[in-house]
């Protein structure tokens, strides 16, 4: 019975004052690029590569969390499995990459170094067509978006619920995992993809790319912020809540949840697909590590953290957390997963409705 | 035991069927013989156990029908049977003439025109009293509806009325989940009526509910009560007696007895394995 309390706090604190207050940071977001791009190094309004990308790949982590909201913030279904969506969108992007590199790799090929190293003489079937950046968009929408069709399809169906549901999709990116380890699986094995040089020509280190990288992954976020507020306040939303709280109720009024957790769970996956794909370009590297168990309990943390059922706090949460690992990691490397857990149970002990539930309440006092 | 439920009012309002205007088709409703439910020795097993034995069990349009009987004795899965829930080992159960409802699954039974009211109370708790009845209200529920979906003048005023008939019309704009047990059991019966729904199955609709909430509850079902069938399961025998005109005793996932309620209650069997002596 939290979330009546949490609509209660949402409402005092003002829907259009939130909505100004996270227009105004994507705006003030879009700065960055442009002190990147525009003024030189050493100019005191530089920004530098490092806090460039560092905040993209945050931002891509927001729209997974984000992504990650709609499926269980809303519709009560915990994916323990959305690393892998984030991570085949990666891969989609990353194969248009490797192909970019043409002949400027170490063994000067027409083939992907690791194809040579493996002493491949031809590429296999499915990179045809990965020189051309439409067929990659094909691929990153639609790779994630079918596998997550036919396991959605699958689970739903036969109304596997809860923590079956998780488990399932904990084992769905650990034997991804495994696949994309294998050499022969024919994605670079445990390297993965790295050494670009180029996106759509462009060199991929130039500031100007870095910096249309950066408010392309922006413009995401926005859209994905606005379209997932008009979802979740349509009546679709509400059926999504409907489907977390009463499900049984929901089909005794008529309705078929299959389909309804079906388009949200399709639609989750693509938006990390596609954010997977913003990332791999700025990080420039992706390999099946991004598919590990663990990588996906992290995405359910920054949720847990930010405020489940609010967009804006998973946003926020990723944000705490990949901030905070960033430094984390450079001053207490060895601790950092001590902290994680910390943060975590401090969340759940302390903060039931996340980072923007005790916002909303400092808000409403 | 008596007989199939007499015809009541609603089976002279055929007169299309004299003039050969009705036929009956599977997916539509036809209730000319008089029953608008028909449960044919349906048997349910978990484990060995036989939940539901042979039951064989009609209810006729327009009627309001209570069941009582012993913990156990099968009448929530009688409900879980009509409603999908739970597919019967062996048995039929039609809804009005045609209709198989051991072919459909719980969201079609629903759309069909069986309206549930669970045991425990089951309203979406995060939602407003007025949003939880636009949900159950009667149209298409497709996802593709639904994100166009926009409240239409007529639909307004059928939850305007529906507020009124629960009265909660002045709660309309809280969440559902700081309402009362009472008033949760009341939204979701008018959840169940917002649905449109031919026959109305509700379990234990007064359970936890004050004396006056439970007085207020039957003059309810009495109203609907010829505009809707109702199956409802109780264990109050006030309430029962309050509403009743014909009870049906459940043992051992089997009919014991049925009648009115001063015959059942004089039942030797009844007062044996129910009433107690």
């Amino acid at each position: 019975m939290s979330q009546p309390y949490s609509l209660k706090l949402a409402a005092a604190a003002g829907p259009r004052a939130t909505t100004l207050g996270v227009g105004l940071l994507l705006a003030l977001l879009m700065l960055l690029p442009l002190g990147h791009a525009v003024f030189p190094e050493g100019h005191a309004l530089h920004v530098s590569a490092y806090t460039l990308t560092l905040t993209g790949k945050i931002l891509c982590y927001a729209i997974v969390a984000l992504a990650m909201d709609l499926v269980w913030g809303y519709t009560g279904l915990l994916s323990l499995g959305h690393g892998l969506f984030f991570a085949l969108g990666g891969y989609g992007m990353g194969m248009y990459l490797m192909r970019q590199i043409g002949r400027d790799g170490n063994y000067q090929s027409d083939l992907p170094d690791f194809m040579v190293f493996l002493d491949w003489k031809e590429l296999p079937w499915f990179w045809q067509g990965s020189e051309h950046f439409a067929w990659a968009l094909l691929v990153i929408v639609l790779v994630p978006g079918l596998l997550a069709l036919v396991f959605g399809w699958l689970a739903f169906r036969s109304r596997i619920k809860g923590v079956y549901f998780s488990i399932m999709t904990q084992a769905l990116t650990f034997a991804a995992m495994l696949l994309f380890f294998r050499n022969e699986t024919g994605f670079g094995g445990n390297n993965g993809f790295t050494d670009f040089k180029r996106i759509l020509g462009f060199g991929i280190a130039e500031p100007a790319t870095r910096a249309v990288l950066f408010a392309a992954t922006v413009l995401l976020l926005a859209l994905a912020l606005w379209g997932a507020r008009w979802l979740v306040q349509s009546k679709f939303g509400r059926i999504l809540t409907a489907i977390r709280d009463a499900e049984s109720r929901l089909m005794f009024c008529g309705y078929n949840p299959l389909y309804y957790k079906l388009a949200i769970w399709v639609l989750s996956a693509v938006l990390c697909a596609l954010a997977g794909a913003l990332y791999v370009p700025q990080v420039g590297i992706i390999n099946p590590s991004e598919m590990s168990p663990g990588n996906s309990i992290e995405i359910a943390i920054w949720v847990a953290l930010g405020g489940r059922g609010t967009l804006i706090g998973p946003v926020l949460g990723a944000a705490i957390v990949n901030g905070a690992k960033s430094w984390f990691t450079v001053a207490f490397p060895e601790y950092w997963l001590f902290f994680l857990g910390f943060l975590f149970i401090a969340a759940t002990l302390l903060l039931p409705n996340g980072v923007l539930g005790l916002l909303r309440k400092k808000g409403a006092q | 035991m008596l007989a199939a439920s007499t015809p009541t009012s609603q089976r002279e309002n055929w007169d299309g069927e004299a003039r050969g205007l009705v036929h009956p088709v599977d997916g539509q409703l036809d209730t000319r013989h008089g029953a608008i439910l028909y449960l044919d020795d349906v048997t349910v097993s978990f484990d060995g156990f036989r939940a539901l034995n042979k039951l064989t069990l009609d209810i006729g349009v327009g009627e309001l029908r209570c069941i009582i009987g012993p913990n156990g004795a099968g009448k929530t899965t009688m409900m879980d049977v009509i409603t999908g829930k739970t597919r019967p080992d062996s048995g039929s159960v039609f809804f009005g003439q045609t209709i198989d409802l051991t072919r459909h699954t719980e969201p079609e039974i629903a759309q069909l025109g069986i309206g549930r009211k669970f045991q425990k109370p089951t309203v979406f708790e995060a939602m407003s009293v007025h949003d939880n009845l636009a949900l159950a209200l009667a149209g298409n529920k497709s996802v593709w509806a639904s994100l166009r979906s926009r409240l239409t003048g007529a639909q307004r005023d059928r939850i305007g009325e529906l507020l009124a008939t629960i009265r909660l019309t002045e709660h309309y704009q809280r969440p559902a989940g700081l309402l009362s047990h009472g008033q949760k059991q009341w939204l979701e019966i008018g959840m169940l009526l917002a649905q449109e729904p031919q026959l109305l199955l509700l379990d234990e609709p007064v359970a936890g509910m004050t004396d006056a909430e439970t007085e207020k509850t039957a003059e309810l079902l009495l109203t609907l009560k010829g505009q809707h069938s109702l199956m409802v399961v109780e264990h109050d025998m006030d309430f029962v007696g309050s509403i009743a005109q014909k009870v049906t005793v459940l043992a051992e996932g089997s009919v014991l007895a049925e009648g009115s309620l001063a015959q059942v209650q004089a039942n030797e069997r009844v007062i044996e394995v129910y009433l107690g002596r």
